[in-house]
């Protein structure tokens, strides 16, 4: 077990807390930069998928994780973010520009939806977020001449400078570049007073106002900032899929990034990556499961969001802090043997706190 | 006339987001929950029903009752497995919960019956009622005069039967109704039970409109719209919300262009959520220190 001796204040808001994490964090990266040597195509491509998921699980880890806002509409986040670059692109923009102004577009799209959300909490919330992704999604069907409607838009090949970015092992590259400086972007986000804010306002709203955190403020910011992410993974996702169409963009993805963030484990980093590896490895799992299962299962309609479902629900009762939370118990368990005890990570249950009186 | 038509199916719609509605709020005003899988369970209600009335051959009025004794069964079911382990947690965990739930109960549907739509045989299929030149399907009345007849009984069980009551007591103050001895984790279950019989109500009402098959619980999500905009946790608003959704994405699907019909619902919440968002018959109330 390590003992961290904090001498400074500075201490508490470091990024890496002890040599280990350097270590552990460098052999990370280093296998991730030789991966394209010993990885197919095939995995190459599903690992940048994995890295997509991961930026817009970053997007969402802000809001929800960590500012405790619940979006139920961040798919059309992803939407707007993919259609404003795809039409950056073809017209003309270069690759990172194109990425920077979808990035942004969306992020006051985002802002937009957060600044009625001071009035709004919990179930309200979300709900306005879902009416938003409706309406978005039927602006999608409907606005035929930016973006194609039914018939889908086909997104041209990412290049820069004239170097061609969509074979699979730069494309790699790219998404692994993007995702590191966003995870950046975002651990240093948390430690400066805006994240801190963030927190606060999870917390407690209460608590938060007196302390003179704007709540309005804090929650359009966030709004923006998770929106801006998300944009950004739409961008990248619009290269990933070639071909834009409405359908891609419903309810359902909503719901899988939302499953992401919460069986990754809410209020970490940590838990966004592990989310997005299970989101990416989940639907090639239930493909091999397809094959051993006997045909009147395997072939049955709507299998595959029912198993989304019921991961959610087994996640809730009897995981609710995700894989990151499983991962800091066995951790704790070898760090403290054999002294680990059970109750270390117990529950607390509490009353009811109604929400009916504010 | 067109008017008068137009208002008329509006209000034949709009019962029956009015009905699931109904089903959500009183969900929320008794445990504070948010059941996202209140279409899905109106889904099952009419699967189950079309079991027993085209399957097993009951006759429809006992088909009817066996669907709403089996889908209360359901909802205590559903209540003592998966909602009784999330009192105490945050409101968003159980929105996820039941939204997961929703996507399995749509996967079982569809491992059970099959992902084709059925119909059911019901007796007010078919014939039209026609008054003044505006016509009326047997089907869409049966759907009014449900609603009428189920809001009366509602109203009744509320306010003069022992349980009605104790479904107030605990959803007016949980901790309270505890310490006067009403046995509220029971309550619960029966409060799940309930609204899944109002959903396989609903479900049977509106089988011979819509087609039965997995994906028809999705209307929930617009059912949801219209609670909302009737101020969430007051029954006569989630029937008055579901009426002016159904009216207004009418009227919108008649005179605005294509695409409209289909957000009216939406946009209608959205503007409410920004005007008034405690809805028009509020229940929230600003603490006064």
């Amino acid at each position: 077990m390590r003992f961290i001796f904090k001498t400074r204040y500075h201490d508490d808001v470091r990024l890496f807390r002890h040599s280990g994490q350097w270590f552990w964090y460098s052999v990370l990266i280093g296998s991730l930069l030789l991966a394209p040597v010993m990885a197919s195509d095939f995995y190459l491509g599903e690992l940048a998928l994995v890295f997509i998921w991961a930026i817009a699980g970053i997007g969402l880890m802000l809001l929800v994780g960590y500012t405790g806002l619940v979006s139920l509409g961040h798919a059309a986040f992803l939407a707007i973010g993919a259609y404003a670059h795809t039409w950056f692109i073809t017209h003309g923009w270069p690759l990172p520009l194109a990425l920077l102004k979808a990035s942004l577009i969306t992020a006051m799209f985002g802002a937009l939806i957060g600044l009625p959300t001071m009035r709004m909490t919990g179930i309200y919330l979300a709900i306005a977020t879902l009416a938003f992704a409706v309406i978005i999604e039927q602006v999608i069907v409907h606005w035929v001449t930016v973006t194609g409607g039914f018939r889908g838009l086909v997104v041209p090949r990412a290049e820069f400078l004239g170097l061609d970015l969509g074979g699979s092992m730069a494309f790699y590259y790219l998404c692994l570049g993007i995702l590191i400086g966003c995870l950046l972007m975002a651990l240093n986000l948390l430690r400066s007073p805006t994240g801190r804010a963030m927190t606060a306002v999870r917390d407690s709203e209460i608590s938060a106002q007196s302390m003179g955190i704007q709540l309005a403020r804090t929650k359009t910011v966030a709004f923006a900032i998770s929106a801006g992410f998300t944009g950004l993974a739409g961008g990248l996702l619009a290269h990933k899929l070639g071909y834009l169409a409405p359908d891609a963009f419903s309810l359902l993805l909503s719901i899988q990034l939302l499953l992401m963030v919460v069986v990754g484990g809410l209020g970490s980093m940590h838990g966004v990556i592990f989310g997005a590896i299970f989101l990416g490895l989940l639907p090639q799992g239930i493909a091999m499961m397809r094959d051993v299962l006997p045909p009147a299962i395997a072939q049955v309609p709507g299998l595959e969001p029912g198993i989304f479902g019921a991961i959610l629900i087994l996640f809730l009762i009897f995981e609710p802090l995700g894989i990151h939370g499983r991962w800091l118990k066995i951790r704790r368990y070898f760090e403290m043997f054999p002294l680990y005890r059970k109750a270390t990570y117990k529950r607390q249950k509490q009353f009811l706190r109604t929400e009916r009186m504010r | 006339m067109e008017v008068l038509q137009l208002l008329v199916s509006g209000i034949s719609q709009g019962c029956v987001y009015g009905l699931i509605a109904l089903g959500f709020v009183l969900i929320y005003k008794a445990t504070e929950m948010v059941n996202f899988a209140q279409g899905d369970l109106m889904m099952m209600g009419a699967f189950i029903a079309y079991s027993y009335v085209n399957l097993m051959g009951m006759p429809f009025l006992v088909g009817f009752l066996g669907t709403i004794v089996s889908m209360a069964v359901v909802g205590a079911l559903l209540e003592r497995v998966i909602v009784r382990p999330m009192i105490g947690e945050p409101p968003f965990a159980v929105l996820m919960i039941t939204i997961g739930l929703g996507f399995v109960l749509r996967a079982i549907a569809g491992a059970v019956w099959g992902a084709e739509p059925k119909t059911i045989s019901s007796p007010f299929a078919g014939d039209v009622l026609r008054f003044n030149g505006v016509t009326l399907g047997y089907e869409n009345l049966a759907i009014i005069a449900g609603t009428i007849l189920l809001c009366l009984a509602l109203f009744g069980f509320f306010q003069f039967t022992r349980l009605g009551l104790a479904m107030q007591a605990a959803s007016q103050n949980q901790l309270a109704a505890y310490y006067c001895g009403i046995p509220v984790k029971r309550i619960y279950a029966f409060v799940w039970a309930l609204s899944a019989a109002i959903a396989a109500t609903t479900g049977i009402l509106v089988a011979p409109i819509t087609l039965i098959d997995p994906m028809m619980g999705f209307v929930g999500v617009k059912a949801f719209a219209a609670a909302i905009v009737g101020g969430f946790g007051s029954l006569q608003g989630a029937m008055a919300g579901g009426l002016l959704i159904g009216i207004v994405e009418q009227f919108a699907g008649r005179y605005l262009p294509t695409g409209f019909a289909d957000t009216s619902a939406y946009a209608l919440l959205l503007l409410m959520l920004l005007v008034r968002p405690e809805g028009l018959f509020a229940t929230i109330q600003r603490k006064k220190v």
